[in-house]
């Protein structure tokens, strides 16, 4: 299992990704964002951080750089994609996930501790809707722009088709998301967007491993090349 | 190209700006909304639309409009 992790200019968290998919017993290796070849890559993440600056909107330009047009190909035949914060930015814009992230409703930007509901995918065939017996991973957010929006009609689709992946816990909803959304799953599973950072969440030392939950569940969640 | 908020999207900076206005003695003024504005010239106006829905705007919370100033320096 090969994990790569896209670096554009600007990014800020793709040591910390590289480091956490080398903790899942992965490899892992960077892909700078003027390559177009993913040869060898199992699964991709697109880190936080801050692409091309943020320039015009959080992810707008980074979605026509040659990696994620190469990603954009390997998310349709089915390998497994995490975009994370910057990258969940990327990913809607990219219209590889549906819906997008506004400005937080306070205007600050948050970075704490939080607690997320991990929801089933569609591969489980339902939706566990008794809270107690979902997983709660305990993973920092840190950003500005996370603010998940998207038509009422196509919040209903993705809450029916299981393709909520992470919720915000009760009360703790950091930015004003829709429906206490973190993170959402496309239609087939494959490709996952979240704003908290499981990157960050990998070692005993800083509190939680947690994060590394994710990376598991994005890999497994692929269909093999 | 004028790109703004589409209404019913809640524009927290537009609230910020809004609610800034009483201290400073304006009173009477609601429903601020913040966008922005992008000037370019083009040898093909026909093709801005497209600009806009591809990358200026984001079609999804965004509206836009286009303004053409013909022969501007």
């Amino acid at each position: 299992m090969r994990w790569g992790v896209l670096q554009f200019p600007g990014s800020c968290d793709e040591r910390d990704a590289l480091h956490a998919c080398e903790r899942t017993g992965a490899e892992a290796r960077l892909v700078w964002h003027e390559e177009r070849d993913l040869e060898g890559v199992d699964a991709v993440v697109i880190p936080g951080g801050f692409s091309y600056g943020d320039y015009l909107r959080a992810g707008a330009i980074a979605r026509f750089s040659p990696a994620m047009e190469a990603v954009a190909e390997f998310a349709t035949a089915g390998g497994p994609v995490l975009g994370i914060c910057n990258g969940f930015q990327v990913l809607c814009e990219a219209g590889l996930l549906p819906g997008a992230l506004l400005l937080n409703e306070s205007l600050r930007f948050v970075c704490r501790q939080l607690d997320l509901i991990a929801v089933d995918g569609p591969e489980t065939g339902h939706i566990d809707t008794f809270e107690a017996r979902r997983p709660t991973l305990s993973i920092p957010a840190k950003h500005g722009e996370g603010r998940y929006f998207a038509a009422e009609e196509v919040l209903d689709a993705l809450e029916a088709k299981g393709q909520i992946a992470y919720c915000y816990a009760p009360g703790q909803n950091p930015n004003g998301s829709a429906r206490d959304i973190a993170g959402i799953r496309n239609e087939a599973g494959n490709v996952v967007g979240l704003m908290p950072h499981p990157e960050h969440a990998v070692d005993p030392l800083t509190g939680s491993t947690d994060g590394l939950r994710v990376f598991e569940a994005v890999a497994a969640a692929g269909v093999p090349a | 190209m004028l790109i703004r908020p589409k209404e019913g999207i809640l524009d927290p900076q537009g609230k910020a700006v809004e609610r800034a206005l009483p201290a400073l003695g304006f009173e009477g003024i609601e429903q601020v909304r913040v966008g922005r504005m992008v000037e370019l010239e083009a040898d093909d106006p026909e093709r801005l639309g497209e600009l806009c829905e591809k990358l200026l705007a984001n079609p999804l919370i965004e509206d836009y409009e286009i303004e053409r100033l013909d022969g501007a320096a």
